[in-house]
């Protein structure tokens, strides 16, 4: 019996635009001797240097789900080709997905929520976005599809930094910051990263989710220390025409302001905080606004305090597919703090925040 | 209960068939292994083996692999190679009458005709999956969005039939009126080929991946759920308006695989613990064919006389079951 509840295979997705570094980094973990036997697919062999029969080539294909919802996206080829590789046990010890330059990585993750079959035998390891340090201010410019891939990762490699100078790379590096507060960012040229860093990341296991990020609530605590707006300023953004809608409210919201010369952002980040929550008034609130602003939202993650729950409840989305479970006990002295952050677009943050807030505990009346 | 040749291979049984009256074990590993008789092991593709279905019209079984080759094998002794296209998966195979094959990779489907040249058809999207009308030489592809409906043998354009959403496979009534598609959702859609009336068939709680046509297509017998789905074929409207039949429904298991016996309405059900049944359609009355296993049980087939069937799991477990014990 054990052999048909073998654990899942970990599945890293790389993103990243053309002449980011993917192939290099594909081609490194295909070659390394790291012990572990990768099976790649990819969109092109392309420039791929390595004879390995588990490099796969596929067509992307997104699949809308007939369910009425716009967001519910897998990639049909996903599906096919992990199934075939799934079926020979110890053939692999992992998957690693390329996506193609302009690729929305949301249905390439979606599709290890979505899909029966590759949900269980796959587990989403982690989104690795690739950037040139060179040319994103351009890509940012020119598509979506770049920032989308930077606010979806879980760790982003700012590559080639040796053709940019040093305030050039601070600059690109606070606009990835400024897109994505959360992800893990390395500095890398030629894709020169230990693959540890990359590989083996656990960003969508539940169990472990946040739990590696001891600051995710710590930051919460003292959020406001490391925000403070002087009169000056601006990061009420409105004169570029996007709606951030993100004025001085109390929450923090991540922003890394004046930072980003090169501010073409229009994905932004509401982290919201409070203590234990009612999960009556919590789960009813969720589930609507992630069915009602899913397509809004690229990823959410969180640890909530249930009052009179000894466990941290995790939870973590993308787009209208959320999930959440039991983590572990708070630990003895652990402030039972609660925490929500939101990665998307046209978010509201008042809204949010009396959302939220509308969520928490009612204090108990001494006994 | 029944008597079991019972088999332990190393890989996924990917179909199981009968090649000459000799049961026949096409697995992952790109092997085709006949048990009986004394080991036998005849290597299909290298690699891997990703799809294999038994052709009723050529009595072969067909397959296609990692290796971009297309293969067919009618005693199980020795393979023909069909067609190689390079380093390209063949994701999914199929057989027609008077010795056609088609097969697919990626956004092509491939028609082998007698005496006629390899004949591809560009699709928009990916091939799925594909299946022979019985009659003529007509080919269902099966992709996004609905199916085509080609005459390979001319160069006209294709009839498509449109639904939303993805059709992962396809599959032609025996009498040729219905093409029926399982899709990405939990559900099969259907056309009547004459006038391109739609069949929906939904309200499964998983996805459809096994079919059988029972004795002169009266029903399409479907996994997917607690029990088997049978859809009457029978009437002009094909299951419209009709309820379904519920075979070998269980509270604790997913039927995984369906054969329908060759010429009872009997139906052999596969579940995901390894069990096996045989039910009659008539009375639902079940015979326990096998208590369980370590694995989904993924293929079955009935042999020609309908005394043996073979079953394969995916974990590489897998037998030959004589009814008459």
């Amino acid at each position: 019996m054990s052999e048909t509840q073998a654990a899942p295979i970990p599945v890293t997705v790389l993103t990243g635009y053309l002449g980011s570094g993917k192939t290099t980094l594909l081609n490194r973990i295909l070659s390394e001797d790291h012990g572990r036997k990768y099976a790649v697919i990819v969109n092109e062999f392309g420039e791929i240097g390595i004879d390995n029969d588990l490099i796969v080539e596929s067509d992307e294909e997104i699949y809308e789900m007939n369910n009425g919802c716009v967001c519910c996206t897998v990639r049909g080829d996903l599906v096919r080709v992990v199934e075939g590789l799934t079926r020979r046990k110890g053939r692999f010890d992992a998957i690693v997905v390329e996506t193609t330059g302009l690729a929305d990585p949301v249905p390439v993750a979606q599709t290890f929520f979505m899909d029966e079959d590759v949900r269980a035998k796959t587990q989403l390891d982690a989104v690795v976005a690739l950037v040139d340090a060179k040319h994103l201010p351009l890509r940012l410019k020119d598509s979506r599809e770049a920032e989308d891939q930077i606010a979806f990762a879980d760790v982003v490699l700012l590559n080639k930094t040796d053709l940019v100078s040093a305030d050039e790379l601070a600059a690109v590096e606070a606009t990835v910051r400024a897109i994505n507060p959360h992800a893990v960012i390395h500095r890398t040229e030629r894709a020169g990263v230990d693959l540890k860093k990359v590989l083996g990341q656990s960003a969508f296991d539940l169990k472990r989710v946040l739990d590696d990020d001891p600051d995710f609530l710590e930051e919460a605590a003292h959020a406001h220390d490391d925000h403070v707006c002087g009169p000056d300023c601006d990061h009420d953004h409105d004169h570029h025409g996007h709606h951030h809608d993100h004025g001085h409210h109390h929450h923090d919201h991540d922003h890394a302001h004046g930072a980003s010369p090169i501010h073409d952002v229009t994905v932004t980040s509401i982290s919201l905080r409070g203590g234990p929550l009612d999960p009556k008034k919590f789960f009813p609130w969720i589930q609507a606004l992630t069915q009602e602003q899913g397509p809004n939202i690229l990823r959410l993650k969180g640890i909530i305090a249930f009052d009179d729950d000894p466990d941290r409840y995790v939870v973590q989305g993308v787009h209208m597919i959320i999930e959440g479970d039991h983590q572990r006990p708070w630990r003895a002295g652990e402030a039972k703090l609660s925490r929500l952050v939101f990665i998307g677009r046209n978010l509201d943050a008042e809204e949010l925040e009396a959302g939220f807030a509308a969520c928490a505990a009612k204090a108990k009346a001494p006994a | 209960m029944p008597s079991i040749a019972a088999y332990e291979f190393s890989d996924f049984v990917e179909t199981a068939c009968f090649l000459n009256d000799r049961p026949a074990f096409a697995l992952a590993d790109g092997t085709l292994r006949l048990p009986a008789g004394g080991e036998k092991a005849l290597t299909l593709h290298e690699g891997g083996l990703l799809s294999a279905v038994y052709d009723g019209f050529g009595r072969r079984l067909l397959s296609g692999g990692e290796d971009g080759r297309v293969v067919a094998t009618a005693d199980g002794e020795s393979a023909e190679e069909l067609a190689s296209i390079g380093r390209k998966w063949i994701s999914a195979v199929a057989g027609g009458p008077n010795g056609a094959v088609g097969f697919a990779s990626g956004r092509s489907a491939y028609v082998l005709a007698a005496k006629s040249p390899l004949k591809e058809l560009p699709h928009p999207r990916t091939v799925e999956g594909l299946a022979f009308s019985p009659k003529g030489l007509r080919i269902a592809t099966a992709h996004y969005d609905g199916a085509s409906l080609f005459f390979p043998a001319t160069d006209a354009v294709p009839t498509m039939l449109g639904w939303k959403g993805a059709h992962l496979d396809a599959t032609f009534s025996p009498d040729g009126r219905f093409l029926v598609t399982a899709m990405q959702e939990n559900a099969l859609h259907g056309w009547r080929v004459e006038d391109g009336k739609h069949m929906r068939m939904t309200g499964y709680p998983s996805k459809v991946k096994d079919w059988s046509w029972s004795a002169k297509g009266r029903f399409l017998a479907t996994s997917g759920a607690p029990a088997a789905i049978l859809w009457p074929f029978s009437g002009k409207e094909g299951p419209m308006g009709k309820a379904p039949l519920e075979l070998g429904t269980r509270g604790d298991s997913m039927v995984t695989a369906v054969a329908c016996h060759p010429a009872e309405d009997m139906l052999a059900i596969g579940y995901a613990d390894g069990m096996i049944l045989a039910v009659r359609f008539a009375d639902s009355k079940e015979a326990l064919i096998r208590r369980g296993g370590a694995s989904p049980v993924r293929t079955m087939a009935w042999d020609g006389k309908g005394r043996l069937l073979a079953f394969g799991a995916e974990d590489g477990e897998a037998g030959v079951v004589d009814i008459a014990g």
